[in-house]
């Protein structure tokens, strides 16, 4: 019993990291068309700010700081991608995702430059280094900041996408772009702001990936990119309850499935996302193909 | 006519290489035919290959796959489990490769192919990870995990093993790139070939003609996978090993920088985009030993020190200032010194069929 709310809570803690990633990834390619292969660079980058800020300020105090550094350190990086690089691209759909790629291989690279390719450990304060005693099974306390920082920013989105006016252009962008445009708003300041609250989310993820591997390297960004990618796909592009539903499910899956057999779970996940492709006869956004 | 006699002039040259002595300093560290150099230009004339089978996939029948480096992989690992662990000769071992390889070609490539655009790249994306994982972690006695696996020597034949012959390994790989080349410049002008192109152009007119495009993608996508998983083999005998560097994501990543940094549907520039990208992936590193980078400055040094970053940074420039890649620079580079001209040929241009991209524009003015 204790082992089945570990691995239930392990799988939650990676669910929550992958929604961080995929709710950007989703409403990024639902709103724009752009696959943004750089995504897994805005993690890294969080991440990295985040460490560095940590690494100068001690305890708990470092890693509030840390959590700012990390949010606007992932989004200055994905305004600015937005503005300098997608931006020019418009015209250009397919340049626009290679063009992504090309910042997801070189901004890594950029970071193993800085801090080099051995992993950097994160040193937890007291209160978040120990175990939280759940019906019997030891739960390390990071499972839950991760689980909680998850459902804040579904939470905060749901409320933002819902009831403002900037969540209304938002919505009707992904349902139909040029219709938004034709009436008269500036649906280019909607993909500025999607982009960097995409880019926010991921620096947080970079920051809480660092804290529930006790450690990250310049790479990681990019493996969580790949099953980010899963939940996005699995979870229709665009649709906000889909990736969260989504991110469970494959957190889950992967967990249980890596405990009957290891590496059983990576490849399931990575096996069903092919399946799902091809058996659901629908486009990425879930419309009839 | 014009073409194939600089395709063969191109040929006689690079087979004449190990022959020669020239020196080119500050581009290799010795004469031309000193191991050290054959083995990188072989490594550079693999890629080359390599990236003409990705680029039929992707600048000729316009699909994108992010699985390519899987048949790589393949190639690869069947031949060397197969010396290794099995027994089997080596010529044996590597027609089993190619086998396995036109197999799973033709499967994924049936079952990935119901998709289209973004969805075909990630369900190939997925596919490429699923064999990653498999090789990285699945049986590390059998694939030796991250280490990868050396091939077993006695099994190599002696005219291809030891620094001595490495020169037969640098005409094994310029005898893939011709194969490559040839063959799929055969293809490419043959009626299966044209069709191909049409799907990129236009799918659904080809439906119009009552044609299937499934089939000339899944020819392409068939193709692509065996020359590539041919690449593996050869591959794999230049480094006396398999290595799963060939498995991951930036791989295939890799294969799709050099297509567009050549120049996608481009011979000359895909050619010219592989053996620059494996020239800078491999001497960029060397480099960064050298004494004139490690003097500079560390904010410098750093980035200089990484590979991926200045292939990266150039693949986003070239997106950017160079669409269609390096192919088109001599044409680029011609209109701008006939300003002329060119505006002469855009304004008749313009009057005949209407608006028109920059891109169409470029295309046009050196003809005229």
């Amino acid at each position: 019993m204790s082992t089945l709310i570990l691995l239930a809570a392990t799988g939650l803690g990676l669910a929550a990291l992958y929604f961080l990633v995929a709710s950007g990834l989703s409403l990024i390619f639902g709103l724009m068309d752009v696959l943004n292969f750089a995504h897994g660079a805005f993690v890294a980058v969080g991440g990295y700010a985040a460490w560095t800020v940590a690494d100068h300020v001690a305890g708990t105090l470092g890693l509030g700081l840390a959590l700012i550094a990390a949010i606007a350190g992932g989004a200055a990086l994905a305004a600015l991608t937005e503005l300098f690089v997608i931006r020019p691209l418009y015209a250009r759909p397919l340049d626009q995702v290679l063009a992504t790629v090309g910042l997801g291989l070189a901004i890594p690279a950029l970071l193993q430059a800085i801090w080099g390719a051995d992993p950097r450990t994160w040193t937890l304060p007291g209160w978040l280094a120990g175990t939280v005693n759940l019906l019997g099974a030891h739960v390390p306390t990071v499972r839950f900041l991760l689980i909680a920082a998850a459902l804040a920013l579904l939470g905060g989105l749901r409320l933002l996408l819902s009831r403002t006016r900037a969540g209304l252009v938002v919505r009707a962008g992904v349902e139909n772009r040029e219709m938004v445009a034709a009436l008269g708003i500036d649906v280019h300041r909607a993909f500025t702001g999607v982009f960097a609250l995409g880019g926010a989310a991921a620096g947080l993820a970079g920051l809480l990936d660092g804290l529930y591997q006790g450690s990250m390297s310049p790479g990681d960004g990019t493996a969580l990119l790949i099953f980010a990618f899963v939940v996005v796909v699995l979870g229709r592009m665009g649709s906000l309850t889909g990736t969260a539903v989504a991110s469970a499910a494959v957190g889950l899956v992967q967990q249980f499935a890596n405990y009957l057999s290891p590496n059983l779970g990576d490849e399931s996940v990575v096996i069903l996302l092919a399946a799902v492709l091809l058996l659901r006869r629908r486009d990425l956004k879930g419309r009839p193909a | 006519m014009r073409r194939t006699l600089a395709a063969l002039l191109a040929l006689a040259l690079l087979y004449a290489i190990p022959y020669s002595t020239i020196r080119l300093p500050g581009v290799f560290d010795g004469p031309l035919d000193s191991p050290g150099v054959l083995q990188l230009l072989a490594v550079c004339l693999v890629f080359a290959g390599l990236a003409l089978s990705y680029d039929l996939l992707f600048g000729h029948t316009g699909i994108m796959s992010f699985g390519h480096g899987l048949f790589v992989t393949g190639g690869m690992y069947v031949t060397t489990i197969l010396v290794n662990h099995a027994g089997y000769s080596l010529l044996i071992s590597a027609l089993a490769g190619l086998g396995v390889g036109l197999g799973a070609a033709i499967v994924l490539g049936a079952v990935a192919l119901r998709v289209d655009g973004i969805g075909f790249a990630m369900v190939t994306l997925a596919f490429g990870q699923a064999v990653s994982l498999l090789v990285v972690s699945g049986s590390p006695g059998l694939t030796g995990g991250e280490q990868g696996q050396t091939l077993n020597a006695a099994a190599v034949p002696a005219a291809l093993s030891g620094i001595r012959n490495t020169a037969n390994l640098y005409w094994l790989a310029l005898a893939y790139l011709a194969l490559c080349a040839a063959l799929l410049w055969w293809l490419t002008t043959s009626v299966p070939g044209r069709m191909m192109r049409a799907v990129k152009e236009n799918q659904q007119r080809v439906e119009v003609l009552g044609l299937n495009p499934y089939l000339f993608k899944l020819l392409a996508f068939v193709v692509a996978g065996v020359l590539a998983t041919g690449g593996g083999v050869v591959y794999l005998l230049l480094l006396g090993g398999a290595t799963p560097t060939v498995s991951g994501s930036d791989f295939t990543l890799g294969l799709l920088v050099m297509v567009v940094l050549g120049g996608a549907g481009r011979r000359w520039g895909v050619v010219a985009g592989g053996v620059l990208y494996a020239y800078a992936d491999q001497s960029l590193t060397r480099l960064s030993g050298s004494s004139s980078v490690a003097a500079l400055p560390g904010l410098l040094r750093g980035p200089l020190q990484q590979p991926l970053f200045l292939l990266g940074v150039s693949f986003v420039a070239v997106v950017f200032f160079l669409p269609g890649g390096l192919a088109t620079l001599p044409a680029r580079l011609r209109t701008s010194t006939m300003p002329i001209r060119r505006m002469a040929i855009t304004r008749r241009h313009r009057v005949t069929s209407g608006p028109v991209t920059g891109k169409r524009q470029e295309e046009v003015a050196p003809r005229g």
